[in-house]
């Protein structure tokens, strides 16, 4: 029981790093020179390494607002875990942590569709880059974290 | 203390020699607007001397990507003098008050084309050393929307439904065991009456409705008492 308690952590906390980086690093789209994320577009040249801010196009802070909100919540749900795991009556179920974990999986996955669909087109040669796949592997493993969540009952 | 205050300012105005008194003249550093609307760009300018009769205004513009800039607006001798040959001919006006040290021009039904840099520059002789200010005009097409604010919408929104959704449970929670408490007490009472009466001996059936107008106060009470 312990063992699967701190199974269930462990994937909680990794989840929750993967969407942190996801959503600070620099690597959503990149080309032969140049990074886009969600906050700045830095570009290396012969004169050295520029950035600017991102466009202020609405998607983009849609996108912006739902991977902070992501974070936000599965952050909420490793403190409502913690909680129901010392209060919650015995054979009770993680409901608060539940609801809260799998909010944060629709949330990454609305901020990944919406970047995927409306991608900045600069450029041939741009690929998605690691922040943007971490994104997308988040997504799946959160939602599976969340189902868990609800299966999972409080013994002893 | 307003002595004192005055002496201080006549000796600073003694004091600072001739070559620094400068004016100094003010306009904004950006300015947006929509095309097709007007805009006021303002002019002022802070001089140690009293306005004179001869304070001259003058407004020159140069376009984005260009290195020459035109006269579009000089003010002197008291009278107002606006453009009538160049690109803003019919859509310059004076809108400001030079007895005021306010020089402010209104350009009327912007075009893209307008986008360039307006330099104002004021004249209070005998103190004519300054440096023009010049303001951007940037013209839209629609208004951009500034960096942050869908995303600060949408995170308020959905942290502000996330906070009333758990106060609507626990409220809701509340008033169930509330209620829950108020039928157990009703019930209580009820059962203590009925107890009593039978120690009493025989009755008049009119006790139920007795009864019934007892716990009908009771729950008129308890409502009074939840209303507060």
């Amino acid at each position: 029981m312990l063992l699967i308690l701190l199974g269930v952590l462990i994937l909680h906390v990794i989840i929750l790093i993967l969407l942190i980086v996801s959503t600070a690093a620099s690597a959503w789209s990149v080309a032969d020179n140049s990074a886009k994320d969600l906050w700045y577009k830095c570009l290396t040249n012969n004169r050295g390494y520029h950035c600017q801010p991102s466009s202020n196009e609405d998607w983009i802070q849609a996108v912006q607002a739902l991977m902070i909100l992501s974070v936000l919540f599965c952050f909420f749900s490793l403190i409502a875990f913690l909680y129901q795991l010392f209060r919650l009556v015995k054979g009770g179920r993680f409901f608060f942590t539940a609801i809260f974990q799998i909010l944060a999986s629709v949330f990454v996955m609305c901020g990944a569709i919406i970047y995927t669909v409306m991608r900045p087109n600069d450029g041939i040669h741009t690929n998605f880059g690691y922040a943007y796949v971490l994104a997308w592997v988040a997504f799946p493993m959160c939602l599976i974290s969340g189902l868990i969540y609800i299966v999972l009952r409080k013994k002893e | 203390m307003l002595t004192f205050l005055a002496l201080t300012s006549v000796a600073l105005l003694g004091i600072v020699p001739e070559q620094s008194q400068a004016i100094a003249i003010y306009t904004g550093w950006e300015r947006h607007a929509l095309v097709g609307s007007d805009i006021r760009l303002s002019c002022s300018f802070f001089s140690w001397r009293w306005t004179s009769e001869d304070v001259t205004f003058s407004w020159t513009y140069r376009p984005d990507g260009s290195r020459d800039s035109i006269s579009i607006f000089h003010y002197t001798g008291g009278a107002a003098y606006v453009d009538n040959k160049g690109p803003f001919r019919d859509r310059l006006e004076f809108v400001g008050n030079p007895g005021r040290r306010d020089g402010s021009i209104l350009l009327k039904n912007l075009e893209l084309n307008d986008n360039g840099t307006f330099t104002c520059d004021a004249k209070n002789p005998p103190d004519i050393v300054g440096r023009p200010s010049s303001v951007r005009l940037l013209v839209f097409e629609k208004v951009p929307i500034q960096a942050g604010v869908i995303t600060g919408a949408i995170i308020g929104v959905v942290l502000g439904l996330l906070v009333l959704i758990v106060v609507i449970y626990y409220l809701m929670r509340f008033l169930v065991a509330r209620r829950v408490f108020s039928l157990s007490v009703s019930k209580h009472g009820k059962k203590k009456k009925e107890g009593s009466q039978q120690r009493q001996g025989p009755v008049p059936p009119a006790d139920p409705s007795k009864v019934k107008a007892a716990t009908s106060e009771k729950k008129k009470q308890e409502s009074r008492k939840d209303k507060k």
